[in-house]
């Protein structure tokens, strides 16, 4: 869902804006630490592979297909601070290049679907783990955990800044109810993508998923000797 | 949950639109849109006098009416909240055509559906005129810091590979008798994904030794200058300029 023109009023389009520039500048500076001068070629391709990852429609029931928003992915895959700057990256394009979401409404658009997606994600993929043991299905388990809660938070601060800068009088409980009820459907669609795909890139590039880099042992190439004659 | 991105916007052509520097056009579209989202939506004439200007614009730039209305389809999630708007709204209510419907749903529904088809049409005229490239060194000469100029130029080149990629094992699933029917084939699209993130990654990092070895050190070398002359920024604020006379008015006139 990318917000488009005119749908929050211009002065709350500002303060979003406001809020998206600086978590920017701020996981600029993160992600410098997260990959120094790797920067821009690494999270040029993340961003690449967010932007394909959006393109892959999943079937969600009776011919209606949904896709990632890879915020939370993308966070546990690289890192909240280089997610946050493909995550900006990949909607200012889709607005820039696609038409895809309001230039007046980029700053709301970061803010949703950039910077709580990952903050909530990440924040809450980290938290699982220090309660789970450090077991691959374990940090399935809390990537799946963080990408559900991540989806219907984006929807409930989209909520608040509608109820703050919303341009039609639909009585905010209406609003509520409807985006959180039907995020939290798209949200079991994105936690049951994300946490197989971070599986998956655990099964074979455990050093590769950020957020559970030392967690487990990278695994180990084994040749068996040969039993018998001829194998 | 937005149409895929399956193909660009831009429209290869020598029109007067197309040969303004990228700059100049993003400060226009960004002013007009301004423009737009601040006018009070009870001016219906004021956005009539914006689409005339945005056709005016389409007009110039040669690209063709039909190929303008066919992209704003992007929006459609959104038209159809607004068009529930009437039904769910509060305030008081008014009989139209022969429905019961909320004055202030109808209002908020007419403000969402003009000031964001008018947004979008915005957009497809500025993606349309302007390559994708020079996009981004108009972005760049706007002063948005380098690192992220850098991060959306690899993700433009490598866009297409990896979209390459996402293609090609699709059509390897599907060669193998592959379908996604409904949500138990999930497993099987994530491991694609996981892949995917994978392949891009590490082509990230081949990416990255080429540069090194190239001699980068952080930043790119410096790519073609695209200055504007005080021609240009007149000519591109034209739209603005009749856009933001068109607000003041609206907000004046009662």
């Amino acid at each position: 869902m990318h917000v488009p023109d005119g749908f929050i009023n211009a002065p709350v389009s500002v303060a979003a804006g406001v809020v998206a520039a600086g978590g920017v500048a701020v996981a600029l500076r993160g992600a410098r630490r997260e990959l120094d001068d790797r920067t821009a070629p690494l999270a040029g391709l993340t961003a690449a592979f967010v932007f394909a990852a959006q393109m892959l429609n999943f079937p969600v029931a009776a011919g209606t297909s949904g896709h990632l928003l890879g915020g939370t992915l993308a966070a546990i895959l690289v890192g909240p601070y280089t997610a946050v700057l493909c995550m900006a990256v990949v909607l200012g394009m889709q607005a820039l290049l696609f038409a895809d979401g309001g230039l007046s409404a980029l700053g709301v658009n970061i803010t949703i679907m950039g910077l709580v997606t990952v903050a909530v994600g990440y924040g809450v993929f980290r938290l699982l783990l220090r309660v789970l043991p450090a077991t691959r299905p374990a940090v399935t388990g809390a990537a799946f955990g963080a990408a559900l809660v991540s989806v219907p938070a984006a929807a409930a601060v989209f909520t608040l800044i509608y109820a703050i800068g919303g341009t039609a009088e639909v009585p905010i409980g209406t609003v509520a109810g409807a985006m959180i009820g039907v995020h939290v459907l798209i949200g079991i669609g994105e936690a049951l993508i994300t946490s197989l795909t971070v599986s998956s890139v655990l099964a074979v590039r455990p050093d590769l998923v950020h957020g559970a880099r030392g967690l487990l042992r990278k695994p180990e190439l084994r040749t068996r000797a040969a039993s018998g004659a001829g194998a | 949950m937005g149409a895929g991105h399956a193909h660009r916007l831009y429209l290869p052509g020598a029109s007067p639109v197309h040969r303004l520097p990228p700059q100049c056009k993003l400060v226009a579209v960004l002013v007009f849109v301004a423009a737009v989202v601040a006018t009070p939506r009870e001016r219906i004439w004021a956005f009539a006098g914006y689409a005339l200007l945005l056709a005016a614009v389409a007009a110039v730039a040669r690209v063709p009416y039909g190929v303008v209305l066919r992209r704003t389809l992007i929006e459609l999630p959104f038209v159809v909240f607004a068009l529930l708007m009437p039904f769910v709204a509060s305030g008081e209510r008014v009989t139209w055509l022969g429905l019961s419907v909320s004055e202030a749903g109808l209002w908020g529904a007419w403000n969402i559906l003009a000031k964001g088809t008018l947004g979008v049409v915005a957009s497809i005229l500025l993606a349309a005129t302007t390559e994708p490239r020079l996009l981004l060194l108009g972005v760049e000469r706007l002063r948005m810091p380098q690192p992220i100029v850098q991060i959306a130029a690899f993700m433009l080149r490598y866009a297409d590979v990896v979209a390459g990629e996402l293609r090609r094992m699709r059509i390897a699933r599907a060669s193998r008798g592959f379908e996604a029917r409904d949500v138990r084939d999930a497993g099987v699209l994530a491991r694609s994904l996981g892949a995917l993130f994978l392949r891009s990654y590490e082509r990230g990092e081949r990416v990255h030794l080429a540069m090194v070895s190239r001699g980068y050190d952080g930043r790119m070398p410096a790519w073609h200058a695209v200055g504007a002359t005080a021609a240009q920024w007149t000519a591109a604020a034209a739209l603005p300029a009749a856009a933001a006379l068109i607000a003041a008015a609206a907000w004046i006139i009662p």
